[in-house]
């Protein structure tokens, strides 16, 4: 009797095993398709970035002066005024922030500095590029000096190539020759 | 007046606002003041330089450091070595 059982049993199995393998596969598929679709979901919405960037802008324009936001706007950068008379920095989005002489254009320094979210799932990802500015700005005009400190001073050329530096210092004195005859 | 946040990936956010003559607000901006601190954030208001049309941040480590006129505080990760 038991083994009759048993071998119903057995019988059953073997016949089910077709059906079952198809559910089991048909799950799998499911799961990898809908983790397929999270993934380009997450990679895939090309408007995220821009309207942070978007966001970022506006409240760069709303915290700087007209003629650095003009600045940025039309060249890509900001330049600070050092506290120190004769000492002015390039503020580029996510590169090192640039010391420089204005009255030479001899460069200084390269100070690599970036603000990092630490906090929760946020990490690892950046700030816009606009925010990157502003927060090197806000650092720079608040604080100089603890900025500076928490940098790492590095000569020209470690990241910031300075043939693009002193192309960019001649744009920047093209750009006010036009403004100031604009204006006069 | 209002504290903002920087968000990586997003721009920046309303934390929370409010008067901060009206005591229930105040308690609840020094909360949030003293939250986003310990989060590492550090905290700064866009201000004008005094006697110039030129514009600076003031950086703030205390509450009671925000200027009375302030209409805004702005929160962005602290700054470390590239």
């Amino acid at each position: 009797m038991l083994f009759t059982v048993l071998a119903l049993t057995l019988v059953a199995l073997a016949l089910a095993m077709p059906t079952l393998w198809r559910e089991l596969s048909a799950v799998r598929h499911r799961r990898a398709k809908s983790a397929k679709r999270r993934e380009r979901r997450a990679i895939a919405d090309p408007g995220r970035e821009r309207r942070a960037e978007q966001r970022a802008r506006e409240l760069l324009r709303s915290c700087v002066n007209d003629e650095e936001w003009a600045m940025y706007r039309d060249l890509g950068f900001i330049r600070v005024r050092g506290s120190t008379p004769g000492y002015a920095y390039l503020v580029y989005p996510h590169k090192p922030v640039v010391a420089y002489m204005p009255e030479s254009g001899r460069l200084l320094n390269e100070y690599c500095v970036e603000f990092p979210d630490m906090s929760g799932a946020i990490a690892g990802s950046r700030l816009p590029d606009s925010d990157d500015v502003l927060a090197k700005w806000m650092a720079l005009t608040g604080d100089e000096r603890r900025l500076i400190r928490t940098a790492n001073m590095h000569l020209p050329g470690r990241q910031v190539d300075p043939g693009r530096v002193r192309r960019d210092l001649w744009r920047l004195a093209q750009w006010e020759r036009q403004r100031s005859s604009a204006r006069s | 007046m209002k504290f903002l946040r920087m968000r990586p990936g997003h721009g920046e956010v309303l934390l929370t606002e409010g008067d901060p003559e009206v005591r229930e607000d105040e308690e609840r901006l020094i909360e949030e003041f003293r939250r986003q601190l310990d989060e590492g954030m550090w905290a700064a208001v866009p201000t004008h330089a005094p006697g110039s049309g030129r514009r600076q941040a003031v950086m703030i480590h205390d509450y009671d450091e925000i200027p009375s006129d302030a209409d805004r505080v702005i929160f962005f990760p602290r700054a470390s070595g590239g």
